[in-house]
């Protein structure tokens, strides 16, 4: 247990990063802001370089305890509860810890690129810093407290960011969409977190595992695990923004795309996962709580999948991709392929990130036009940009031998395993995936440019300077240097999952005597559904090319022929209305009827107010007494010594 | 029993009752002012059948001699009229006296009623000069010298107030009181 | 050989007419009078007492009394003509500046 005192640096230096920016950023130079938004984060990726070169299987898991936080009660009765400032590290937590500094790291430098000309530079990466802060401290975290702490941190880091640019209403609203869509899931996730202190009097990873382990599965009925578990998956909902709790992601897009590729593709929507992943003791053990956490996680890939197809906006396209692919994530979960889900969560990350950063450049690009119709024929104006975007929709699209392919065959395969319905499924969102990436990428680079050439950018989507070019531009190397290296990630980085390598790696946390309830298939099966789904790339990427590039005037035509359907599909099936209607507008009625008119007004101003009247109608009739007349102030003064002597006179007496 | 003491006692009593009811009834001031003197002298006489007889020469020079004198200075120089009546003095009359009435009747029973107390001699106490003096300057010294000092004050204080505002003419500094 | 009550019902009568003058009278100089009425009868219940009791003490206090009542109707009339000065009346209802 001696890898890593220095556990505890890798949160804390971005928070010291975040406040630096945060009280001296106003008054520094663009420069100073940079270099300190770029060291500490840097220096936590270093750091996490450090521990994972260092790291030996053996020696894990680490937990390095900073200081005490909770003690309640004492030793030996229950309502003992502790909970420290303790960090956790093993295998599962090095991924993570790895993909998100990493991953991380490379969105800051971009950062510095996108938002030079913003006005409030310094705040954008006070913000970050802060994101990153909370985000390793959810990864980290030694207990399901500290989780939440980090969990509700990059929730709030969330709202600030997308409501970045807060004098906008629709940015602001969409900040608050975030957080209170996120809230409640939540209740859900703290709900499980009360059942597990009451049953399990702790809530450190160590100890409530070892309680859960010689449990047996809930096979039979729903149980306490099962409940826990559903009620973590509504947390994870929330904040992995699967149905019904992911309305939230595609307003989020208001935000700085940055934010939308670190925040809402590589890292925080992936909270959900890591903390089922982190659960699996729980989820194993109550099949009813696995077979929700599948069903939810493929009917939303299915379901964004569809319309993702609709879109027209860049950033829209991309966030209904990223609930589709955290769609599949926990469809692996679900499965029990736990390591599967979080090595698509790793490759994700890389192919996700680079995709909203190249939108990013695209969009930088074009001046601030986010609308796909109004591209074109981009790849001989950015060609760096256009063959990163390739990379990672060639990776996204499941097309070997990218990242792509291999975590997400993986994981149809271990949905096969669990139910073929799963894998149908499965590879029909992989088909439509392919489509709508390979749509966006033949609307956005092929054929001719449609955009106006403007000279001044009148546009109200981002701060995003004033070159007054004509022609769309290549971005400036601090964002180029990014998309190249996550293009060789999103290229490369599914090769360590050749051999079930990866699984191999997290089999200290994931496996274990445990027996699993699939059933096992031949290999043969494996290489057919390998190529199934290849297949089906494919047949996604020439559908598109068909619709997009040789013959563009066929999808209008289609549409107009679904007509009625495509209408709901492409109003995102109308959920948010769905909401407002019987949510949303209930809530504020009784709001403000009952709540606003009846109690704040009659009742609490009303006796307030009255408070204050009858206060005024007293000293009303009190004031009487000073007339300023002397001979009235003579006659009280008479009549209280009179009063006071007839009492000493009858008390004499007595 | 009936005893020269008691026959001194109340004529005194009387002029001194007769005087205050004259004081109240009176409307011009200055007869009041005359008729507050010859309270004073009464309650003089009263204080030699006690025996205090410093104090009743006090009470003659200081009180009679010197306040009332200088009340009576002070209403010359005013001119001060009749009053008239209005309202509120009537009704301030007619709720003053009568409560006025109840309320000393009341209190002068409760005394007679339970007048336990005992019987004070004629010349009880008797305080002449030098033992007066004795004490004055032995035990009450203290209060003594205070009140020269208030007197000191007080003597400061009617000068300024009464002294005439500067006059806005003369830019200099407030004049002294000429008259 | 008077019971020591009668100068006390005396005293009281003395105080009692003091007061009354105090509430129903309107020259100022009047009222001022009537307090000087007040003090005498307390002066008076203070030397009976002295005599009860055998203490000379009373009739100190009486000297200061006096001392203390001069000292205040000197300061008390200059007042009085102060407010003469701005008023021109001596009417105890027309000082009415603290009225609200």
């Amino acid at each position: 247990m001696t890898q890593n005192p220095y556990l505890w640096l890798i949160p804390t230096l971005p928070l010291a990063g975040a406040a630096i920016n945060g009280f001296l950023g106003r008054r520094s130079s663009k420069r100073a802001v940079t270099t300190v938004a770029l060291t500490f984060p840097g220096l936590s990726f270093v750091l996490a370089l450090k521990i994972a070169l260092g790291f030996s299987s053996a020696a894990a898991p680490y937990v390095f305890n900073l200081a005490h936080w909770i003690r309640s009660g004492s030793l030996g009765l229950p309502n003992f509860f502790t909970a420290d400032f303790a960090f956790y590290l093993d295998q599962l937590s090095l991924v993570m810890l790895l993909v998100v500094t990493g991953v991380g790291f490379l969105i800051h430098i971009y950062s510095v690129g996108y938002m030079s000309d913003d006005p409030s530079y310094y705040r954008f990466f006070t913000y970050l810093n802060l994101f990153m802060f909370f985000m390793l401290t959810l990864i980290l975290a030694n207990n399901y407290l500290m989780m939440f702490v980090g969990w509700e941190g990059v929730g709030l880091a969330s709202y600030l960011l997308i409501g970045f640019w807060f004098t906008k209403d629709s940015a602001a609203s969409a900040g608050k969409k975030a957080f209170i869509v996120n809230r409640i899931g939540d209740f859900g996730f703290l709900i499980g977190l009360f059942l597990i202190i009451q049953h399990f009097g702790s809530l450190n990873f160590t100890d409530v595992f070892a309680k859960v382990e010689p449990l047996a599965a809930e096979t039979s009925g729903a149980g306490l695990l099962t409940a826990i578990g559903i009620l973590l998956m509504v947390g994870a909902c929330g904040k992995s923004a699967q149905i019904p709790l992911y309305v939230w992601l595609p307003d989020a897009m208001e935000g700085p795309t940055p934010v939308s590729a670190l925040i809402h593709a590589a890292t925080m929507v992936t909270a959900g996962v890591y903390m089922v992943a982190r659960s699996h003791v729980i989820f194993e053990r109550a099949p009813i709580a696995l077979t929700v956490v599948a069903v939810i996680g493929t009917l939303t890939a299915l379901f964004a999948a569809t319309i993702g197809i609709t879109q027209t906006d860049i950033k829209k396209v991309l966030a209904y991709s990223t609930v589709s692919q955290l769609g599949y994530m926990f469809l692996a979960c679900g499965a029990g392929a736990f390591s599967a889900g979080i090595f698509h969560l790793m490759t994700h990350a890389f192919f996700k990130g680079l995709l909203f950063l190249g939108a990013g450049s695209v969009i930088h690009a074009v001046g601030g036009e986010q609308d796909m119709r109004k591209m074109g024929g981009l790849k001989t104006y950015i060609p760096v940009t256009f063959s990163t975007m390739l990379i990672a929709t060639l990776a996204i699209s499941g097309i070997p031998p990218l990242a792509g392919f291999w975590s997400k065959d993986e994981i149809l395969w271990k949905a096969y395993q669990a139910s073929w319905v799963y894998w149908l499924i499965g590879a029909i969102t992989a088909l439509i995936t392919s489509f709508y990436m390979f749509r966006l990428l033949f609307m956005t680079f092929w054929g001719d440019y449609k955009g106006i050439q403007v000279d001044d950018h009148g546009h109200a989507h981002s701060a995003h300077g004033d070159h007054g070019h004509g022609e769309p531009h290549e971005s400036p190397m601090f964002m180029l240097v990014p998309l190249i290296i996550l293009a060789v990630l999103s290229a490369v980085g599914g090769f360590v999952g050749i051999h079930h390598g990866f699984e191999h790696f997290l089999e200290p946390v994931f496996g274990s005597e445990f027996p699993k309830t699939i059933t096992e298939a031949s290999g043969n099966t494996e290489w057919v559904l390998m190529g199934i789904s290849v297949l089906f790339a494919f047949a996604g990427l020439i559908l598109a090319y068909v619709l997009y590039v040789s013959k563009p005037y066929l999808p209008e035509k289609i549409a107009a022929s679904l007509n009625g359907f495509y209408d709901v599909v492409l109003n995102k099936y109308y959920v948010d209305e769905i909401y407002a209607k019987i949510f949303v507008k209930p809530l504020v009625d009784g709001s403000t009827k009952i709540l606003w008119q009846g109690v704040d007004r009659k009742v609490i101003d009303d006796n307030v107010n009255s408070a204050a009247d009858g206060a005024r109608h007293v000293s009303d009739e009190v004031r009487h007494m000073q007339s300023g007349n002397v001979r009235s102030y003579a006659g009280w003064i008479a009549s209280g010594a009179a009063a006071v002597i007839a009492y000493m006179i009858w008390w004499g007496m007595r | 029993m009936i005893s020269v003491h008691l026959i001194l006692f109340l004529a005194f009593g009387a002029v001194c009752v007769a005087g205050a009811v004259n004081l109240l009834v009176q409307r011009h001031p200055i007869n009041s002012a005359l008729s507050l003197i010859a309270v004073m002298a009464a309650l003089a006489g009263e204080y030699l059948l006690l025996g205090a007889e410093f104090v009743a020469a006090l009470q003659v020079i200081v009180y009679a001699g010197a306040i009332m004198v200088l009340f009576v200075f002070v209403i010359m120089l005013l001119n001060a009229g009749v009053e008239e009546r209005t309202q509120g003095s009537r009704v301030a009359i007619l709720f003053g006296v009568p409560g006025m009435l109840i309320g000393s009747v009341l209190v002068a029973w409760v005394v007679l009623r339970h007048s336990g107390t005992g019987d004070v001699a004629i010349g009880a106490l008797p305080g002449p000069p030098k033992t007066i003096g004795d004490m004055l300057f032995h035990e009450f010294l203290l209060p003594f010298e205070i009140t020269s000092i208030l007197i000191l004050v007080a003597i400061m204080g009617a000068v300024v107030l009464a002294s005439k505002p500067p006059s806005s003419e003369v830019g200099g500094p407030a004049q002294k009181v000429k008259d | 050989m008077v019971p020591l009550s009668y100068y006390l019902v005396l005293s009281g009568i003395l105080f009692a007419c003091g007061v009354t003058g105090f509430l129903i009278k309107r020259n100022i100089i009047a009222i001022f009078m009537s307090i000087e009425l007040m003090l005498n009868g307390v002066n008076l219940s203070f030397v009976a007492f002295a005599a009860h009791w055998h203490v000379l003490a009373g009739q100190i206090f009486v000297f200061f009394v006096m001392v203390v009542a001069a000292a205040e109707a000197a300061v008390g009339l200059a007042i009085i003509i102060a407010i003469y000065r701005t008023r021109e009346t001596l009417n105890i209802d027309q000082v009415n500046l603290l009225k609200l």
